[in-house]
């Protein structure tokens, strides 16, 4: 009997009736808020962002210099794939830095990869020309966009390691210090 | 006597008090104008930040106003990129293409050349952060210029995709 007090039957007896009726909304509340939790998030997996750690999404573009750029060839390397346009502010702000460090830690395996959203080649080869961009840029477009899970805002930045899989992705005004530390990370990682 | 003879010099210190404190406020007054010219966001003509904010219409705003089948919707216009358009945009509104330049802002004229000038009319883009945003600002005073009454911006703080997809307001793919 005294073990009956703990069971299901022994809590009815315990918890009066409008006890057990709150009990109840409350988790009809919590499946409701699941459910809703769950909805939202599909709407938020419109452009199927790539995961973290999920292998990048290949591609095969011929960049402004007229050259064949595999993602698959940069296997290896620390990859930053930025996502850019001419008339993007944010984008033009960066991509100075990211000359710099093409630069200095080239040697240490980083890979720089631009890709324009502009929707004409010109621009892209003017800026291309005066900002002295020293890695490949090429042309991205609708496809390639979705492919990165829609590229609906710039700039944006994926950052991928030796494997080729997706470490980090900055969106907007991002704060390039921490871009870079995190660029560091990769860098010393072994493949 | 005495207070008699000491009232002006009563006055002299309170009109010397006087200039100091007019002197302390004129250089707060400048300082403070210096400083916000040099370090607060340019609100320069033509900039996103130039549009009154009456003029503004929050994505909640538009996406209620979608939901109303009974209600006439507005003309929805699109003045950025074509490749973020045709990854997604705004169910039922139109490109037009970036109005930064000249060609832009001329297809825009083209497009709204038949319409009322009290005609309802919205307009995006969503590239970038607002502030940086090249597009709505001279969109927005082109059609102010033209004579147009009823003109709203749509206001997107980040971008299209977080301002609009992300909180799972509907869009459309395609040309």
């Amino acid at each position: 009997m005294r073990r009956d007090s703990r069971t299901g039957r022994g809590w009815s007896r315990i918890l009066p009736r409008c006890g057990r009726l709150i009990c109840g909304r409350a988790l009809a509340c919590a499946a409701f808020l699941s459910i809703a939790s769950l909805l939202a998030n599909h709407a938020l997996c419109y452009g199927k962002t790539p995961a973290a750690n999920q292998q990048a999404p290949a591609f095969s573009r011929i960049d402004l210099q007229g050259r064949r750029i595999r993602l698959a060839d940069y296997r290896g390397k620390v990859v930053l794939l930025n996502f850019w346009a001419s008339w993007c502010a944010p984008c033009l702000l960066e991509m100075p830095r990211f000359v710099e460090w093409q630069s200095s830690y080239r040697a240490q395996g980083l890979q720089v990869l631009g890709v324009s959203m502009d929707d004409e080649a010109s621009p892209a080869r003017a800026l291309d020309h005066k900002l002295h961009l020293n890695y490949p840029v090429l042309m991205g477009d609708a496809r390639l966009g979705e492919l990165y899970g829609g590229i609906l805002g710039l700039p944006v930045t994926y950052l991928l390691d030796r494997r080729g899989r997706i470490r980090s992705r900055f969106q907007g005004e991002a704060n390039l210090g921490k871009i870079e530390a995190q660029l560091k990370i990769l860098l010393s990682e072994q493949q | 006597m005495n207070s008699k003879q000491e009232e002006p010099m009563n006055v002299n210190r309170s009109n010397a008090g006087r200039r100091r404190y007019f002197i302390l406020v004129a250089f707060l007054g400048i300082s403070f104008s210096f400083a916000h010219a040099q370090f607060a966001p340019s609100a320069a003509a033509g900039s996103a930040l130039s549009i009154p904010l009456d003029h503004l219409l929050q994505p909640s705003q538009l996406n209620d106003l979608l939901q109303r089948p009974a209600h006439q919707p507005p003309l929805i216009l699109q003045v950025g990129s074509h490749v973020l358009f045709s990854q997604a945009h705004i169910p039922g509104s139109q490109f037009i293409g970036s109005t930064a330049t000249p060609a832009g802002l001329e297809l825009l004229r083209n497009r709204v050349a038949s319409l009322p000038k009290a005609g309802f009319i919205v307009l995006y883009c969503g590239c970038c952060p607002w502030s940086h945003c090249p597009n709505v600002g001279p969109a927005f005073k082109q059609l102010r210029d033209l004579g147009f009454t009823n003109v709203k911006v749509l206001y997107m703080a980040d971008n299209f995709g977080d301002d609009w997809v992300a909180k799972g307001y509907r869009v459309e793919k395609g040309q």
